[in-house]
């Protein structure tokens, strides 16, 4: 493919696509090992009272307040689970079960209470993104990411979805240490002076953030996936965190990269005209990654398994 | 009556001892729902010895210990180290949680474990360097795991991830261990090797707590003894507190009469 097609079509979808990915990817290592990987999916139910309520306030569809109401929503449910867990002493699971359903069920209700159900407020419009929309129409080929004046036509969810996966990597290189001395013994972390409570939140809210802006950009299926694919494939390559993380991240460009050209030529290869869902095939794909690696991975073992321990 | 009579004499053991106590606890008391699980409880950890926390099962033993440390929350209740407030003494403090209390199936090896007790020396972003993994290798020379560093912690058997919890304590250089039931399921030679770093430890000057099940060592093991059953029954050198009453009044009708008897004998 050449430079003049290839740039303004794939690449920047390619991108966000990828981004999105690590992005999730990060966390959801810890996420998966704190048994809270579901939270990704907790989250997807959760921004929709968010987003009413940010249509609401501004009586208009558009993009920022609505990502801004689906995070204070995501951050609300976060600490809401949190304190669930906490206070009621019980697993995560269940608190989580219990404020997503609530919260979804209150935005519904609030959705049919209100106005709004006259209004078209298209909860797949208006965050579930579609990764092939994201094309950038101002270039003209490889030289265009040089000019100025096509970069000013990018798509905004690249830059957003960028910042995000900065803050992210900020976040987890910073506090690499404490996150993982906390994911292992939350005990011992406590007794040598680290706020697990507050540290565990921290984490929570950053892949709250994350998921967020992947929605926006890419939908919620692959948030969904992402948190919980790569690093669970990425478990079965390694016995040790660090080359985990470095797996996941692989794994997950891998599915991004792979998803996207199977979804745009898969179709095309196999004789059938339309290309399908670049979001589900990059799903799909880290679904397939998961699936090798249970098979063939060398650490697939859980050595410390009840019963062979 | 008698409770409120130990709670009183507890406070006037306290009171001479409290500033150069290793621990010393005033009225702690935790509940994790209706009932509480440590109730009013003092104790004050003698310096240079070794302690056992005995008790029946469900006693608070473990809670005493993760309320002391600040893992748990008490709903009352003071703690000091060595006369000071818990958050400014961590650093004199190590901890050895119960081996069950952790998922031994995450990616992590035998040596990162121990690097783990010397995290408040690497601080945020330090690198691991020479001397920090000479260090954590020689604690696990101590602990008779020096093979084994580069092993995934899950391979390991349930008495070498125990040795490996010591380990990591150790590396924290501290001047207070408090280990949670540490001979609980391991091997023969793993109690024993455990047993000798504890007594080194003691030899060296510090401070020993053990959450300890196991009544038919007490004697050879420890110095001191804290009997609990959700309120403090006794505590003291293992001479005294250490005898067929108290053990009959910490566990009431849960300790087999045979049982007592031996004890009774084995203290001559």
């Amino acid at each position: 493919m050449s430079g003049e097609e290839f740039v303004p079509l794939s690449l920047t979808p390619l991108l966000i696509g990828t981004f999105a990915a690590i992005a999730c990817a990060l966390p959801g290592n810890f996420l998966v090992l704190r048994k809270q990987a579901l939270i990704g999916d907790a989250i997807s139910h959760v921004v929709l009272p968010g987003i009413v309520v940010a249509f609401l306030l501004t009586g208009a569809i558009s993009t920022w307040p609505m990502m801004l109401g689906a995070a204070g929503a995501a951050v609300v449910a976060v600490v809401m689970i949190e304190a669930i867990r906490r206070l009621g002493q019980i697993e995560p699971g269940a608190a989580m079960g219990v404020v997503f359903t609530t919260m979804f069920a209150g935005g519904v209700l609030l959705l049919e209470q209100t106005d709004t159900s006259t209004v078209h407020l298209d909860v797949e419009h208006a965050l579930y993104g579609n990764l092939e929309s994201l094309i950038w129409l101002d270039a003209v080929g490889w030289s265009s990411l040089w000019d100025t004046e096509a970069l000013a036509g990018l798509p905004p969810e690249l830059p957003r979805i960028a910042l995000t996966l900065i803050g992210v990597i900020l976040f987890i290189w910073l506090f690499w240490r404490p996150l993982k001395i906390s994911t292992f013994d939350e005990g011992f972390a406590r007794t040598i002076g680290i706020r697990t409570g507050a540290l565990g939140m921290a984490l929570v809210i950053i892949a709250a953030i994350a998921a967020v802006a992947a929605f926006d950009a890419v939908g919620s299926i692959i948030v969904i996936a992402m948190f919980i694919c790569p690093p669970a494939a990425a478990r079965m390559m390694t016995n040790r965190l660090e080359t985990q993380i470095a797996w996941s991240v692989g794994f997950a460009v891998l599915s991004a990269v792979s998803g996207y050209v199977l979804a745009g030529y898969g179709p095309l290869w196999l004789g059938s005209t339309d290309a399908v869902s670049a979001a589900g095939m990059i799903a799909t794909m880290s679904g397939l990654i998961l699936a090798c690696a249970a098979v063939w991975g060398p650490c697939r073992n859980r050595a410390g398994a009840p019963g062979t321990a | 009556m008698t409770l409120e009579l130990a709670a009183d004499q507890g406070v006037s053991v306290a009171e001479r001892s409290v500033e150069d106590s290793p621990l010393a606890i005033r009225g702690l008391t935790v509940s994790y729902g209706q009932k509480p699980a440590v109730f009013s409880v003092d104790m004050t950890v003698q310096p240079g010895a070794m302690t056992a926390i005995i008790g029946p099962n469900g006693a608070g033993k473990s809670t005493l210990l993760k309320a002391a440390l600040g893992i748990v929350s008490p709903l009352s209740g003071q703690v000091t180290v060595y006369g000071k407030p818990l958050a400014d003494q961590r650093a004199r403090i190590a901890y050895v949680p119960q081996r069950a209390s952790v998922d031994w199936d995450f990616p992590t090896r035998v040596i990162d474990v121990v690097l783990m007790g010397l995290s408040r020396q690497l601080g945020l972003l330090g690198r691991v360097r020479a001397r920090h993994m000479a260090s954590a290798m020689d604690c696990l020379r101590r602990v008779g795991m020096r093979d084994f560093a580069d092993r995934q912690i899950g391979q390991l058997s349930g008495g070498q991830q125990q040795r490996v919890f010591l380990a990591r304590a150790l590396a924290q250089d501290a001047d207070l261990y408090l280990l949670d039931e540490p001979f609980a399921g391991v091997d023969a030679a793993t109690e024993k090797a455990i047993i000798e770093v504890l007594k080194s430890l003691r030899e060296g000057g510090k401070t020993v707590v053990v959450v300890h099940h196991d009544l038919a060592t007490v004697t050879d093991y420890f110095d001191h003894v804290f009997l609990i059953n959700t309120r403090k029954v006794v505590e003291g050198p293992v001479a005294q507190a250490f005898t067929a009453e108290t053990l009959q009044s910490a566990y009431g009708g849960r300790l087999a009469t045979a049982q007592i008897d031996q004890i009774s004998r084995a203290l001559g």
